[in-house]
C-alpha cells in the first residue's frame, strides 16, 4: 500500500506537476509582458502572442544557422545561444509596431479600446510575417540532451513501477524564468528607470510632474515585454514544438493569468500563470491510473476519470476568467479593473 | 517685480474661457493665497501657471522670463513644483520612494533634502517603508508636499492642501507651510478654508468667475468688509 502511494505521487509528478511548472513558467513570462504593457501603456495588447512567435522564429533561424556552423552547447540546446537573436528581433518588432501604430494613437490619447483593436491588426501582421518567413508547419529546433531524468533509469534506480522523466527543456524553462523574473523585480524595485516605470504606472500625471520622460518609459516597457516574450516563446517551443498558430492560442491563457493575478501587478502575473497552468493540466489529466494506486480494489473506476477532454483545455482559461471577473474583478493581487 | 507672475490670463479647457483676465503673483519667501467661490477658476489659474491649461491671452513669467510656452515638465526643471489636489502621491510606492520620485531629475546627493523633509514631517520618517496608499489623508498631504519639496523648488504650488483633513491637521499643515516660507520658497496655494489661509498669507487674490475681484495683503483682505461679507461668511 505504501509503495502504491509513492507510485501515485510519482505518477502525478510526472504527468501533472513537472509539466505544469514548465508551462506555468512560460505563461508567467508571457503574462508579465501583458501586465507591464497594460500597466504602463494602458491597453490590452493582443499582439503579444504573435510577438512571442516572432521572437521564437528569430531564435529558431539563429539556432539553425549555429547548427549549420557546427556550434552547439553540448547537453544544452543550441537555442540558448540563439536566444539573444530572438530577444533582439522581438524588441525590434515591438518598437517598430509602437513607432508605426501605437504611438499614433497614444499621441492622440485614444481610448484604450482603440489601441487594443489596433493591436489585433498588429497581431495579424506579425502572424503573417512569421508564416511567410518560417512557414506554418511544425519546426523542430531542440537539440542537446533530451532528458535530465529519464523514466526508465528512474524506474531501475528507485525500483518503482512508475517512472519520472524530467526534460532538459523543463528545467531550463524554470531556471531561465526564475532568473528573468528575479532580474525584472530587481530592476523595478532598485533602479532609477524601474522606479520611474512603477511611478508612471501608478500615477501618470504625477510621474510627469516629477520629470519622468514618458517616451523613455514606453521604450523600456516594450523592450522588457518583448524580451520576456521572446524568452517565453523560445522556451515553449523547446518544451513543446514550434508552430505559429499555437502562440496565438497562448494569448488566452496568458491574458487569463494576467487578469487572475490582478492586471498591472507583476507578482499577480506570475501567480496567475501557475494557477492557469496547474488548472489546465490537472483538469485534463485522466486520473484512472492514479486512482488505481490510491483506491481499494472494489472502488476502482472503469472510465478514464478525465474531468475534461484535452480538446477543451482552452476553456479552462475562460472559466477561470469568468470566475475571477465575477468574484474578484481586481484579481488576486488587487490590480486594476479592466 | 514678483518671482512668479500670471498676468492677465485668459483661457480654459477648450470651450468657453474659465479664466477671464486673472492675475496672480508670488515672490520668494512669501505665501500667496487664491480664494473664491466654487467654480471661480482657482484651480484652473493654478494649472495655467503650471502649463496644464492652454492660455489664449496673457503671460506667465518666472524670474522675469516668459515661460508660457514651456511644458509642465520643463517648468519643473526651472524650479516650480506643483501638488495637485487629488492623485498627488504614488499610492503603490513607499513613502521613501515617493520622496525619491520627487528628486527624480536630480543627480546630486538627495539625502540632505530627505532629512529636511523628515524634519518638517517627522511622521513620514516613521512610515517611510509603508506604501503611501495606506496613510491617512493628512499624512498623504505631507507626502505630497514632501515629494514636491524634494525637487528643491523656488516655487511651491499647492492646490487645496487641506481638502478633506481635520481642523487640527489643517492647522498643523499651515504651520509647516509657514516653515517652508521661512526657507525662502515662494508658496502659492488655492484654499477653501479662506479665513485661515488669508491669516497666514502675504498676498491674497479673491477670484470670481475667472477674474480678480479683490487683491491685497492677507490682512487687508481679512479686514475688508466686502470680502468678509461675500466670501468669509460675515
Amino acid at each position: 500500500m505504501d509503495i502504491d502511494i509513492v507510485n501515485a505521487a510519482v505518477l502525478l509528478a510526472n504527468f501533472v506537476v513537472v509539466p505544469a511548472i514548465a508551462y506555468g513558467s512560460q505563461l508567467a513570462l508571457g503574462a508579465l509582458g501583458i501586465t507591464l504593457v497594460y500597466g504602463i501603456l494602458r491597453f490590452a495588447n493582443f499582439s503579444h502572442g504573435d510577438l512571442m512567435a516572432f521572437g521564437t522564429m528569430a531564435a529558431i533561424l539563429g539556432t539553425w544557422q549555429l547548427q549549420a556552423w557546427g556550434i552547439g552547447l553540448g547537453l544544452l540546446p543550441t537555442a540558448l545561444l540563439a536566444l539573444p537573436v530572438g530577444i533582439a528581433a522581438a524588441v525590434a518588432a515591438a518598437l517598430a509596431a509602437d513607432r508605426t501604430v501605437f504611438r499614433f494613437y497614444r499621441v492622440r490619447r485614444s481610448a484604450p479600446m482603440v489601441l487594443s483593436i489596433a493591436s489585433v491588426g498588429v497581431m495579424f501582421v506579425l502572424n503573417g510575417v512569421v508564416r511567410v518567413i518560417v512557414g506554418p508547419d511544425d519546426r523542430s529546433f531542440s537539440d542537446g540532451a533530451r532528458y535530465l531524468i529519464n523514466a526508465r533509469e528512474f524506474k531501475s534506480v528507485t525500483g518503482l513501477s512508475e517512472g519520472l522523466s524530467v526534460r532538459t527543456s523543463q528545467v531550463l524553462t524554470l531556471a531561465l524564468a526564475v532568473a528573468a523574473v528575479a532580474a525584472l523585480f530587481w530592476f523595478l524595485q532598485r533602479t532609477r528607470a524601474g522606479k520611474a516605470m512603477r511611478a508612471y504606472s501608478d500615477n501618470e500625471d504625477l510621474a510627469l510632474l516629477s520629470g519622468v520622460e514618458p517616451d523613455r518609459v514606453v521604450l523600456l516597457t516594450w523592450a522588457i515585454a518583448a524580451s520576456l516574450a521572446a524568452i517565453a516563446g523560445t522556451l515553449y517551443g523547446l518544451d513543446k514544438s514550434f508552430q505559429p498558430f499555437t502562440y496565438l492560442q497562448l494569448l488566452l491563457p496568458m491574458f487569463a493569468a494576467a487578469i487572475v493575478g490582478g492586471i498591472g501587478q507583476p507578482m499577480g502575473a506570475i501567480a496567475g500563470g501557475f494557477l492557469v497552468a496547474f488548472s489546465e493540466i490537472a483538469l485534463t489529466y485522466p486520473y484512472k491510473k492514479f486512482l488505481r494506486y490510491v483506491l481499494p480494489e472494489d472502488m476502482q473506476p472503469d472510465g478514464l476519470v478525465q474531468l475534461l477532454s484535452t480538446d477543451y483545455k482552452l476553456s479552462v482559461s475562460f472559466a477561470i476568467l469568468v470566475v475571477v471577473l465575477l468574484w474578484r474583478p481586481t484579481g488576486l493581487f488587487r490590480g486594476r479593473v479592466l | 517685480m514678483s518671482h512668479l507672475t500670471g498676468d492677465g490670463m485668459h483661457g480654459g479647457y477648450g470651450g468657453a474661457d474659465i479664466l477671464r483676465g486673472c492675475t496672480v503673483s508670488v515672490d520668494k519667501g512669501e505665501i500667496a493665497v487664491i480664494v473664491g467661490p466654487n467654480g471661480a477658476g482657482k484651480s484652473t489659474a493654478m494649472k495655467a501657471l503650471f502649463g496644464m491649461v492652454r492660455l489664449r491671452e496673457g503671460d506667465v513669467r518666472l524670474a522675469g522670463e516668459s515661460i508660457a510656452r514651456l511644458t509642465p515638465q520643463d517648468r519643473v526643471k526651472l524650479g516650480m513644483a506643483f501638488v495637485p489636489q487629488s492623485g498627488n502621491v504614488f499610492t503603490t510606492m513607499t513613502v521613501q520612494e515617493n520622496l525619491e520620485m520627487g528628486a527624480f531629475l536630480r543627480r546630486d546627493d538627495i539625502s540632505a533634502s530627505m532629512e529636511r523633509v523628515f524634519d518638517l514631517f517627522p511622521v513620514l520618517k516613521e512610515k517611510r517603508r509603508q506604501t503611501a496608499g495606506e496613510l491617512s489623508g493628512g499624512q498623504r498631504q505631507q507626502v505630497a508636499i514632501g515629494r514636491a519639496l524634494m525637487t528643491q523648488p523656488d516655487v511651491l504650488m499647492l492646490d487645496e492642501p487641506t481638502a478633506g483633513v481635520s481642523p487640527i491637521v489643517m492647522d498643523e499643515l499651515f504651520d509647516r507651510i509657514l516653515e517652508v516660507r521661512q526657507a525662502g520658497i515662494a508658496v502659492l496655494m488655492v484654499e477653501q478654508n479662506a479665513r485661515q489661509a488669508l491669516a497666514i498669507a502675504d498676498r491674497g487674490f479673491v477670484l470670481v468667475t475667472g477674474e480678480n475681484r479683490h487683491t491685497g495683503s492677507g490682512q487687508a483682505l481679512l479686514a475688508n468688509p466686502e470680502v468678509r461679507r461675500s466670501f468669509l461668511g460675515g
